[in-house]
């Protein structure tokens, strides 16, 4: 595979590993959260989103669009799926750019060009790329590739990943790649499958012999009142990683924010969304007096 | 390099060689308006005098490449004017006002017998500083793309809805803001047009004779002009509304560096800022972005890319837009509030409305 589904590249991101970064976002998520902050990587497929504020009228899209699926209401656009084709001509006459085609096929030589374009601030800083999602590791042979290239420059390599995928894969990535930041959801298999659509088995095990490779681990735990936070959850979430291989006890803390209900009506997602509550900084103290007690630094954001 | 005992930093951006130089900044050049008085063929559509060369009907050129000739026939006697005009006020301070006391101690002007303003220093410079490179580098890139490349629209329909400071051309001045390659986002296509500029603007200026037996050179600051020239202009090709500000120094127009810090840096080393006595670039953050110790360490690794790349000078505003707007309600509440303008701060109740305005248009980066 020589070209990667990808949805945004975020120039000097500081908050996805050591320095200043790039971060390449995949598109396509083999977990479906319901908390996603970002609701426009879930599906592997191009798609189209609509922001009704930037939107002055200007009807373009409703003339130029072939297969009449756009309609002006008192809400603005309004698309119908059933014959829209995805073809992007709407999002390339807006004058306002309101409709925006999201994911984009990269090939690997375009990617690493703009790749290089950034490496003074990774030699400035010790930075270098971060590959996050969406899941990257649902395109683990363009990834691979890309990683291979970014080490012969000596690009600091870091993977963003929920660690749901074949052992091999991950092991194979593990070879190519620095630091992997794991998404850590919740312990208990019933309630992770209820939130996120797969039990979380594969994953831990994945985890436990990552753990064994050479790799720097980071956790990230999003925070969501009443599915994860519970002090039962957070004391298995660090027992777990007090059992690890190697040194490996550093958490970042991701408190649920509902930015993402906003995007899921973008996408002319409706149904199925469900806005979270997030830990309030007295609950997010005790959760990180608990991964203290056990030996491990826990921060708010990263 | 003939003064490389004594450079210090002068009092904003500039280089200087102090105790040895008489630096004189004759004056700031306007470099958007020539794009306007280009576009009215040698005219000032603000009060309808000639007050340049002719050099065409803007309707009539085939190409951008007349267009650009056109501009650069324009910039050339604009400076020229500059030049003439600027050494007869050095004249008239040698022979009227000169500044004895400051003859005293800088050096050369005793052992001459010379004035300050009448050759006496070591060194004798002076520049011309040049405004709104991103206002300038972004309408022409307007004009290429849309006009005679893509053909979006046509020259009349541009000059029409300038004059008419787009009112009832939302759709036009949106296609334009939102679909044209602007400086400041890494983007070669714009970065070409400001280094094109840039590099004529050098040509242009230095070498001139002053009338101390030395030379012009270009420099790149603003201080707080822009506000000031964005005021006596119309609107602009690249969407800018009239009398709004042009854009500063060598910073990228408001609001239209969208791809992030690293982006804007890559675009301004492009040029090379050593041909100038200095450039400038101003950058606004939001506090959030710089809470942990961490972020302030990549903060300074930013400001040492940049360095490394060719950089000459950048300064940030760490303030959010909700500050700067509570700020101007409520003055009292905000005594202590110092923003930086151009090279200098100033404190934020003390400037007019304008200037205010000026600092709030600015791109706030929520995240680098």
């Amino acid at each position: 595979m020589n070209a990667g589904l990808i949805f945004d590249i975020k120039k000097f991101a500081i908050n996805d590993g050591p320095g200043i970064r790039m971060t390449v976002f995949f598109k396509g998520c083999n977990l479906q959260c319901k908390w996603c902050h970002n609701p426009e990587s879930m599906s592997p497929k191009v798609q189209k989103m609509y922001n009704a504020k930037k939107c002055i009228g200007a009807v373009k899209c409703v003339e130029i669009c072939p297969n009449d699926a756009l309609e002006m209401t008192k809400e603005g656009i309004v698309t119908n799926y059933d014959v829209c084709n995805l073809c992007g001509k709407c999002a390339e006459v807006c004058p306002t750019k309101a409709f925006e085609m999201l994911g984009q096929d990269i090939s690997i030589n375009d990617l690493m060009k703009k790749i290089d374009n950034e490496a003074i601030f990774f030699d400035q800083s010790g930075g270098g790329v971060t590959f996050s999602g969406g899941e990257p590791l649902m395109h683990s042979e363009y990834l691979i590739k890309i990683l291979k290239e970014c080490g012969k420059r000596m690009y600091h390599r870091v993977v963003d990943t929920t660690a749901f995928s074949k052992l091999e894969t991950v092991l194979e990535l593990a070879k190519h790649t620095e630091l992997f930041l794991i998404d850590l959801k919740v312990m208990d298999s019933k309630i992770h499958k209820k939130f996120t659509g797969v039990s979380n088995e594969k994953i831990l095990s994945n985890i436990v012999e990552l753990a064994k490779t050479k790799c720097e681990l980071i956790f990230r735990i999003p925070l969501i009142q009443a599915v994860n936070t519970s002090k039962e959850n957070i004391k298995e979430t660090a027992k777990f990683i007090n059992s690890l291989e190697g040194n490996r006890s550093v958490v970042n803390l991701l408190p649920y924010h509902n930015i993402a209900v906003n995007k899921h009506s973008k996408l002319g997602n409706l149904t199925d969304v469900i806005a979270f509550e997030t830990p309030n900084e007295v609950e997010i103290n005790n959760i990180i007096s608990i991964f203290n007690n056990f030996g491990i630094t826990a921060t708010v954001g990263g | 390099m003939y003064f490389t005992d004594c450079i210090r930093c002068s009092g904003c951006i500039e280089v200087g060689a102090f105790g040895k130089e008489a630096y004189i900044l004759t004056g700031y050049l306007n470099v958007p308006k020539i794009i306007e008085i280009t576009l009215n063929n040698g005219i000032n559509p603000l009060t309808g005098k000639q007050v340049s060369i002719k050099t065409g009907d803007p309707r009539d050129f085939g190409s951008y490449g007349e267009l650009y000739n056109a501009f650069k026939k324009q910039l050339n006697y604009i400076v020229n004017q500059k030049v003439l005009v600027s050494n007869y006020i050095d004249r008239m301070f040698a022979k009227y006002s000169p500044a004895t006391f400051l003859s005293v101690v800088i050096e050369d002007c005793i052992t001459k017998g010379k004035d300050y303003y009448n050759g006496g220093p070591r060194y004798n410079t002076n520049y011309i500083q040049c405004t709104g490179l991103g206002t300038v580098t972004d309408s022409l890139s307007t004009l290429k793309k849309h006009i005679f490349e893509d053909k979006t629209f046509s020259m009349e329909a541009l000059l029409n809805a300038i004059s008419k400071n787009f009112e009832g051309e939302e759709i036009l001045r949106q296609t334009i803001i939102n679909n044209t390659p602007f400086y400041g986002n890494d983007d070669d296509y714009a970065d070409n047009i400001a280094l094109q500029v840039y590099n004529d603007l050098f040509d242009a200026i230095d070498g001139k004779p002053n009338t101390k037996g030395e030379m012009f050179h270009l420099n790149m600051l603003s201080t707080t002009c822009h506000v000031y020239f964005g005021k006596i202009m119309g609107a602009t090709p690249n969407g800018r509304l009239a009398h709004k500000s042009i854009s500063d120094g060598t910073s990228p127009s408001h609001g239209c560096d969208t791809n992030g810090p690293s982006a804007v840096i890559k675009s301004l080393t492009k040029i090379d800022q050593v041909k100038s006595g200095g450039t400038l670039l101003n950058q606004r953050f939001l506090p959030s972005l710089l809470k942990r110790d961490e972020d302030m360490i990549k903060l300074g690794q930013l400001v040492r890319s940049y360095f490394a790349l060719g950089g000459h000078h950048i300064q940030f505003n760490i303030v959010d837009t909700a500050t700067l707007l509570a700020a101007q309600k409520n003055p009292e509440d905000f005594k202590d509030l110092l923003v930086r303008m151009a090279g200098y701060s100033d404190y934020f109740n003390d400037m007019n409305a304008d200037l205010q305005q000026e600092v709030i248009d600015r791109t706030e980066n929520e995240s680098f």
